[in-house]
């Protein structure tokens, strides 16, 4: 139990910086053994700069990531032998069968001989890909690639797999294939799985925990409730309600309740802005008075919600963020 | 379904768990093995081949023809390579102009495609030291071009023995081995060069040109570039000039030439392939006084072209490193 509480990944402090302008602003991060933690922010947030530099392929500035307890920067190769890395647009040679992609990839794990054809056969079965195996990487689809992008990270059997933007371009029932898999890799095979994404629903979907980082900033990290735990002390309620009858009674009654702050109607729905949890006495109120509730529904809950919440805040505390943006924008185009 | 292939990787995860143990040289030996079978399976290989291939037979038939009217029957063997006949250049002065033709194909993609298929972000997150990436292609394309080269140069020869039953005397095949050595050194010089120039450039096609215009200055251009200077410097254009001028005019001429490649290249394979030469600079008819005319050794012959030789090597190394240099300081990220 004590092996299984230990953090895989432990960030402190780390903090990259190109010239001026700060792409990881001291971030603190421990992700523990076998959780699912998705990284979320829009593009540009510095996902990709944290994790190159998990990767020790980007030096930080400031700070240390650890991985297993070994330094990111001063041990790539022991880190990268137990970190499998799934690009963005992961790329294959275009001239190699899938296979003879995944067999590069097992050659400079040091893997070779039966032990290699073997790991080979049963990751193109468990991904799906066995039947386009042996056809030239050029010829195959965005989804194809990216299941083949998932054997390849797990020729080395990985016990932390890192994915940068794993959806980006997925049509719907690929994406549920994947997105059952990252749940395989972390529940039965005991993988910790690091996710980048500006995805809120898939992420969502899958994730234990997640970090929401905005201009190289961390800005809130937890499980989903407790993030929106977090959203509420600061912020109000806001509440669905759709019922049947929907009468002047009804919103005189509701104007009359103690912490409602605004009543805006949307379609059908009342949406109650308040600054306590109004369900309870609602709920009470409408029985008693024969009205049927359609719809109830706390905002609130979902990532979206959440997300939005947390740029919004970002957006108004950090004024000058957008200009260093753009410039950072710049600067990436260049290269 | 999923339970059984669940099931099998249970039981290979007995076999997994012991991870290969990687050091630096699996990645080397790995991408230096892949490098090479593609280079081997490459249509790119097939055209050299047949360029130099038809090169080489084009030149050997020039050369048979005005063998018959060569006026000095020693070392008529070496005179397969440097003989001109017909119009039809010699295989030297083939193999100068055409050889770093091998080198800037096999190398001017090696950095800039791998970035632009997304398979560098691949190569670079798995657990191998990054020089080897530039270290390997660099290795692979130098073991191509040595097999070309020495391939083409003793099929050359041995064709030449069949047709005129020459005998080669031993002095003549050293000859032609160190001829040959130094022309692999010189085409993985531009090798270094393409690959320096695939480093610094995003685009296949604009590493391409600009190594293919370095190529056209150095083999055409240098000496154009080299007389204007001289002529600038120590003017001949008169008697007295041409008088006082002459000496270091030519001097300042082939000092500038030799910063050349291809006229260091040229200058010492003509020396090593023909023993009547004596010297490589300008002598006097002061020095010439009691001089007895024949050939030089061997050893002589080696002795006079050895700054030849450090010079190209040190060329070569200055591309190369310069290549690894940026290659290293390179961002990773894509795009």
């Amino acid at each position: 139990m004590t092996e299984k509480s230990r953090n895989v990944i432990e960030i402190a402090h780390l903090t990259k910086q190109y010239g001026a302008k700060t792409a990881v602003n001291d971030l603190n991060l421990s992700i523990k053994r076998g959780e699912v933690f998705g990284l979320l922010g829009p593009n540009g947030a510095g996902k990709t700069t944290t994790i190159l530099m998990l990767l020790g392929l980007t030096e930080p500035t400031e700070g240390s990531a650890l991985i297993e307890g070994m330094d990111c920067t001063r041990n790539p190769l022991e880190v990268k032998s137990i970190t499998g890395y799934l690009p963005d647009n992961v790329g294959f040679y275009s001239d190699m069968t899938g296979r003879q992609n995944l067999r590069f990839t097992g050659r400079m794990n040091g893997l070779s001989g039966k032990a290699l054809e073997e790991r080979i056969a049963h990751l193109l079965n468990r991904v799906g890909m066995e039947q386009a195996a042996d056809r030239k990487a050029g010829t195959y689809s965005k989804g194809m690639r990216q299941r083949l992008g998932i054997a390849d990270v797990l020729m080395k059997d990985p016990e932390i797999i890192i994915m940068d933007e794993p959806t980006l371009g997925i049509d719907p029932e690929g994406m549920r294939e994947l997105l059952t898999l990252i749940r395989e890799l972390a529940q039965e095979d005991g993988r910790t799985i690091l996710i980048s994404s500006h995805q809120l629903h898939q992420i969502q979907q899958v994730c234990d925990r997640v970090g929401i980082f905005v201009g190289g900033q961390l800005i809130a990290s937890g499980t989903l409730p407790e993030l929106e735990e977090q959203i509420r002390r600061d912020g109000s309620y806001l509440l669905e309600l759709e019922v049947q009858p929907c009468d002047d009674r009804l919103l005189g009654m509701l104007r009359g309740q103690e912490g409602v702050l605004r009543i805006s109607k949307e379609g059908n729905t009342f949406l109650i802005d308040a600054k306590t949890d109004l369900r309870a006495s609602l709920t009470r109120f409408l029985g008693e008075y024969g009205y049927t509730v359609l719809h109830l529904h706390q905002r609130g809950g979902d990532l979206d919600e959440i997300y939005r919440r947390y740029f919004e805040k970002a957006g108004q505390s950090n004024e000058t963020n957008g200009m260093e943006k753009k410039k950072k924008h710049g600067w990436k185009y260049e290269k | 379904m999923r339970q059984m292939a669940w099931k099998k990787r249970k039981s290979m995860d007995g076999s997994m768990k012991n991870r290969a143990r990687v050091s630096g040289m699996t990645g080397l030996g790995a991408l230096y093995r892949k490098e090479l079978a593609d280079h081997l399976k490459s249509k790119r290989f097939l055209i050299l081949l047949i360029l130099i291939g038809s090169t080489s037979f084009a030149s050997l038939y020039g050369a048979l023809t005005a063998l018959g009217s060569a006026e000095d029957s020693n070392f008529l063997f070496l005179k397969l390579y440097t003989t001109s006949g017909n119009s039809i250049p010699s295989f030297l002065s083939f193999i100068a102009l055409l050889g770093p033709i091998i080198g800037l194909a096999l190398g001017f993609d090696a950095i800039n495609s791998e970035r632009a298929g997304g398979t560098l972000n691949r190569l670079v997150s798995q657990p191998i030291y990054r020089d080897s990436i530039i270290i390997g292609k660099f290795l692979a394309g130098t073991a191509v071009i040595a097999a070309i080269i020495y391939t083409m140069g003793t099929m050359l020869g041995a064709m030449g023995v069949l047709v005129t039953g020459l005998k080669p005397s031993g002095e003549e095949i050293w000859r032609v081995l160190i001829f040959l050595t130094f022309t692999v050194i010189y085409v993985a010089f531009w090798l270094a060069v393409s690959i320096l120039f695939s480093v610094v450039c995003r685009h296949a096609a604009t590493s391409a040109l600009a190594s293919i215009a370095l190529w056209i200055f150095f083999a055409i251009f240098m000496s154009l570039v080299a007389s204007i200077i001289a002529n600038a410097m120590y003017p001949i254009n008169n008697e007295y000039n041409a008088m006082v001028n002459s000496m270091n005019h030519y001097t300042l001429n082939l000092g500038i030439n030799r910063l050349s490649p291809y006229y260091l290249y040229s200058e010492a394979i003509s020396t090593i392939m023909n023993p009547g030469v004596r010297s490589v600079n300008v002598v006097t008819v002061d020095q010439l006084i009691g001089a007895v005319s024949g050939y030089l050794s061997l050893g002589q012959s080696v002795l006079l072209v050895w700054p030849h030789l450090t010079g190209l090597a040190a060329l070569l190394l200055v591309a190369f490193g310069g290549a690894y240099l940026g290659f290293m300081r390179q961002e990773v990220r894509a795009n």
